[in-house]
């Protein structure tokens, strides 16, 4: 089963402080959500809110058109994947699997055969007679989630599951993640503070910071197109070019800079229009400067740069450049494996326009 | 030279102290098979009749059967006591929690004298009369902060997610306690029902002044004992030496291996 949630903007303080302030969100039924943020952004407590563990302080939270605010944990159509996982370590897998499903009065041999049918759909139907303890903790979190599926909610609430993994493991537990949700239809509710794994198996993004929603998007819309100067930083390495608009029409907007001045086009604006005046933030991520020649579409040529540290990374060369327009800006720029890179090299600077993003300076 | 001088010497002063706290047990167990009618040396040889006299005794075969139902029920009452409140103040915020802490500890810091006085006083005053059941509610009051303070210890914040997953399955408080909690901290409460058991069963004072006609073990054996030395009390002490290490040994290869091994 499956169904849409929506939020009305919930706000929770604990005494002074501000877990979660005025957030308003709609998930579709069946989507696969990503809460992401740095710890204390109040990912946490509105999945917690979502689960019935804690109550906003003010207001509402729906769940398949239903209003579920003061309605507890036990009588809500959603299951909580721990972080911690939460098994009950007393009890056989197939038990602690069947758990739910013995609480809402199911008879054993019943209840067995879709336990069963659970650990099968993580891979451990061979186990279902072991007990916690002799799991690895990918198996631990397996377990987790065929437990929380089996009572088959409308929405799975995931609170940083992956976080215990290695790196390794976690890569691969993404992908299960993403293909178990595929095939069972129900709206996952994921929090991570892990951008890279939000990438990887979200259907929109929920970036959060300060107990705000900073921007709700797909992924490529996130990362491409940030419409907060928080969210561009924390979805990856972003150069930061202070600029102020000189003049703005229609379809362009004149922005000087540091390193000289720019046209771009209106939609690089993705909060809002440009006005003449109005100090804005380019955003411009490393992998998008282009060598003169190389690029596609229109190109905005941001000077000559003098490199001044540069390392291989498999993928590309991560170099440190400093514009010889304006000596005290450091810009990061991904080059090509094949570049022959040495510091002190003088390279041309430019990228392409629809790359770039312009936001207001000072958050929104 | 010296490695072996400080081996000799630390092997010498674990045996004294070995030998200072068993000595006077292997003195007891040792003439309890005395071949004659004192308990003292010289030790005249290998001899079960003062076992057959203890078994043959029926007072003190009934005292043997009254001790084991006061330690039995007395425990079990005072570690189902001793989780509930726990898990209450574990769980919930409770007004003056850390004072409620307090007062169900404090019993702990009280000399059973004074608290087999009180009870004498209050059952007195509420016309209850003395029987077994008023030694068992002496024991319940010594081993409820012992009950509490163990279970209480164990109860770790990591417990609470698992708790609070079973609420989200759909649990109520009372399936959360009785499925999960309880099986969860089996192993405490175990160590807690064993020791409350030892405590009881070797306990004087209370089960002296709180009992009347039907008498607890240690209650005979002083009864016995007014009468003069004698093996036959050797035999007895030695049996409840026995049953005492067989609980510790239980308590030992079922828990304490248990709690290694996860």
């Amino acid at each position: 089963m499956t169904a849409p949630v929506s939020v009305h903007n919930a706000s929770k303080t604990f005494g002074a402080f501000t877990a979660l302030n005025d957030v308003s969100l709609d998930i579709k039924a069946g989507e696969f959500i990503v809460l992401l943020g740095p710890s204390g952004c109040g990912k946490t407590t509105l999945l917690s809110i979502l689960g019935g563990f804690q109550s906003p302080t003010k207001g509402r939270v729906t769940i398949g058109g239903k209003d579920m605010t003061s309605v507890p944990p036990a009588k809500r159509p959603t299951t909580t994947m721990f972080q911690d996982y939460a098994l009950f370590p007393h009890m056989k897998l197939r038990d602690n699997v069947g758990f739910g499903l013995r609480m809402r009065g199911m008879a054993k041999a019943e209840r067995d055969d879709k336990a069963l049918g659970f650990l099968d759909l993580v891979g451990l139907k061979a186990s279902a007679d072991k007990k916690p303890h002799e799991l690895s903790g990918g198996q631990r979190q397996r377990v987790a989630l065929a437990r929380a599926l089996a009572v088959d909610p409308d929405v799975l609430l995931l609170d940083e599951p992956l976080g215990a993994l290695d790196l390794k493991l976690r890569r691969q537990m993404q992908d299960e993640l993403k293909a178990i949700q595929k095939r069972v239809g129900t709206t996952f509710v994921h929090v991570t503070h892990d951008q890279e794994e939000a990438m990887a198996i979200a259907d929109r993004i929920v970036v959060m910071n300060q107990g705000r929603i900073e921007d709700f998007g797909p992924p490529a819309d996130i990362y491409m197109r940030p419409r907060s100067v928080f969210s561009a930083g924390f979805m990856g390495e972003v150069n930061f070019i202070p600029g102020t608009v000189k003049s703005a029409d229609a379809g362009s907007a004149l922005v000087e800079t540091a390193v000289g001045s720019i046209a771009l086009p209106i939609k690089s604006f993705t909060v809002s229009a440009p006005v003449a005046g109005q100090t804005i933030t380019l955003c411009i991520r490393p992998e998008h400067f282009r060598r003169a020649g190389e690029a596609e579409g229109p190109v905005a040529s941001l000077g000559e740069a003098t490199v001044t540290g540069s390392a291989f990374f498999g993928t590309h060369y991560r170099c440190h450049l400093k514009p010889s327009a304006a000596p005290d800006l450091t810009v990061v720029a991904h080059m090509p494996q094949s570049a022959a890179v040495a510091d002190g090299q003088i390279v041309p600077l430019a990228v392409n326009l629809a790359d770039i993003v312009a936001l207001p300076s000072g958050g929104n | 030279m010296r490695d072996t001088l400080t081996k000799v010497a630390s092997y010498g002063y674990a045996g004294l102290i070995y030998g200072f706290i068993f000595l006077p047990v292997a003195v007891l167990v040792l003439f309890s098979f005395q071949d004659g009618r004192l308990p003292v040396p010289p030790f005249n040889g290998f001899s079960l009749q003062w076992y057959e006299a203890v078994f043959a005794d029926r007072k003190l075969m009934a005292a043997l059967a009254n001790s084991f139902m006061v330690a039995i029920v007395s425990s079990v009452i005072a570690c189902l006591l001793g989780f509930l409140a726990a898990y209450a103040l574990a769980r919930y915020k409770l007004p003056g929690s850390a004072l409620q802490r307090g007062l169900l500890i404090a019993p702990m810091t009280v000399s059973y004298l004074i608290i087999a006085l009180g009870l004498l006083t209050v059952l007195n005053t509420f016309g209850i009369k003395l029987s077994l059941w008023t030694v068992g509610i002496g024991h319940v009051v010594i081993n409820l902060p012992l009950c509490f303070a163990i279970i209480f210890s164990s109860m770790g914040d990591h417990h609470i997610n698992i708790e609070r997953a079973a609420r989200d399955l759909g649990a109520n408080d009372f399936k959360v306690m009785a499925l999960v909690t309880a099986p969860m901290l089996l192993p405490s409460i175990l160590a807690a029902f064993f020791l409350s058991v030892t405590f009881s069963w070797d306990e004087f004072i209370i089960a002296f002044l709180l009992s009347r006609f039907d008498v607890t073990l240690p209650v005979e054996i002083w009864s016995l004992l007014r009468s003069g030395l004698n093996p036959k009390t050797n035999a007895i002490g030695s049996l409840v030496f026995l049953v005492s290490v067989a609980v510790l040994a239980v308590l030992e290869l079922t828990l304490f291996g248990r709690t290694k091994k996860s």
